[in-house]
């Protein structure tokens, strides 16, 4: 053993380094979540709990399912495509539970200039009043259906 | 009571296992919905937005997000015939109320909505040094909250500005394309909200989404394609100015 002669400190060197790595390995596995690297370099139970949030909007097949009479007023319509949230707003609680969360309801002077107001940077096809001069500030629904706006001989389809 | 060593030594596995417990949380697992079967990305349909600010809202409302931040937002170009290198942009509080009046003063006028592009080779996903903002299995660009250190890296990463830094809880946040939401079947709350159909939440993996007939039929854009960063959120009809 003439080698290692001396050499007792290298020795306890190496068992401190051993004894570190160790005592990392342990304090890692506690610390590291289980989860972690499970798809690749994240905590794999992220996604889900990004995916448990509660929705806010119920999506308009929820409403269909209870409102199959609005859906017959708008079919032939200029808004059988818009949504029913885009404009009476978020609805899931109401989907929920309908007999106790009304949804509110809708002033039609703010609202349909949302998207009817006159603006150049508007597509042209898009159908655009200068609200001011067109209603002279009446509700749009005085003369306007809005689950089918276009008016007809007769008053509103 | 003192603790003795004898307690002490039954005490740690215990805390142990409910230390395990506390980092592997309690999330709720979506029932039919396999990651590998989708590949999420959007179309946005250009000459199809009004402007109304309608998906701005609803993704506030769907996600808390804060007020000033956006994790969609809808800018407002203007570009003369002369310079197209150096359009005119605008978005008052990201269109969350609308645009006001637009002046006719030549060139060209339009809106274009923003969001994260979720891109296929994300520059905010290398960046992270913990691991906590990355690509899920179906093509989401997420953040893990409960990992992310505020350090901001991401936010700087990325070339379309789709990131911030949420006040309350300092962390990064951007759009999460309704995570909650398509894992459910339901469109994104953008989507839900946009009157116009100027917003389609699109699965290309999914042989049957009208994505598919669109691409083959239409000319499509991504944003900055020159980053290389394989963003899935295409664009129809994307004037050269934007940026």
């Amino acid at each position: 053993m003439h080698a290692f002669k001396d050499s007792g400190h290298i020795f306890r060197l190496v068992a401190v380094f051993v004894v570190g790595i160790i005592l990392f390995l342990v304090i890692r596995g506690f610390l590291v979540p289980k989860s972690f690297g499970e798809y690749g370099h994240y905590r794999g139970n992220a996604m889900a709990e990004a995916a448990a949030r509660p929705i806010n909007f119920a999506g308009h097949e929820t409403c269909e399912t209870c409102h199959v009479d609005v859906l017959d007023k708008k079919k032939d319509g200029k808004h059988a495509h818009v949504n029913c949230e885009a404009c009476h707003g978020p609805l899931a609680k109401h989907a929920d539970d309908p007999a106790s969360v009304q949804p509110a309801k809708l002033d039609t002077a703010v609202l349909c200039v949302k998207c009817h107001e006159a603006n150049a940077a508007k597509p042209k096809s898009f159908p655009q009043v200068a609200s001011a001069d067109h209603s002279t500030g009446l509700a749009c629904d005085t003369c306007h259906q809005p689950h089918s706006p276009a008016i007809t001989d007769g008053g509103t389809k | 009571m003192s603790i003795t060593r004898r307690h002490m030594l039954l005490l740690l596995p215990a805390a142990a296992v409910a230390w395990k417990y506390v980092l592997a949380g309690s999330p709720e697992s979506s029932p039919n919905y396999t990651m590998s079967q989708h590949w999420w990305s959007m179309l946005i349909d250009l000459p199809k937005c009004i402007g109304c600010g309608n998906c701005v809202r609803a993704c506030q409302s769907e996600n808390d997000v804060p007020d000033g931040y956006f994790r969609t937002w809808v800018e407002r170009y203007h570009r003369t015939d002369y310079d197209i290198e150096n359009p005119h942009v605008d978005s008052p509080d990201g269109a969350k109320e609308g645009f006001p009046p637009t002046k006719e003063a030549g060139g060209e006028n339009f809106f274009v909505p923003k969001l994260c592009n979720h891109c296929a080779d994300s520059p905010c996903t290398q960046v992270c040094p913990v691991g906590a903002t990355f690509i899920s299995p179906d093509g989401v660009v997420l953040i893990d909250k409960t990992y992310c250190l505020g350090c901001r890296y991401c936010i700087q990463a990325c070339p379309y500005g789709c990131r911030f830094l949420n006040p309350k809880t300092a962390t990064a946040e951007k759009c999460t394309l309704c995570y909650h939401r398509i894992t459910k079947g339901l469109t994104t709350a953008c989507c839900e909200a946009c009157p116009t159909g100027a917003r389609q939440l699109a699965d290309l993996k999914n042989p049957n989404d009208p994505i598919h007939e669109f691409l083959k039929t239409h000319s499509v854009q991504i944003l900055k394609p020159y980053m290389a960063t394989h963003a899935k959120v295409f664009y129809f009809g994307l004037d050269g100015s934007v940026r």
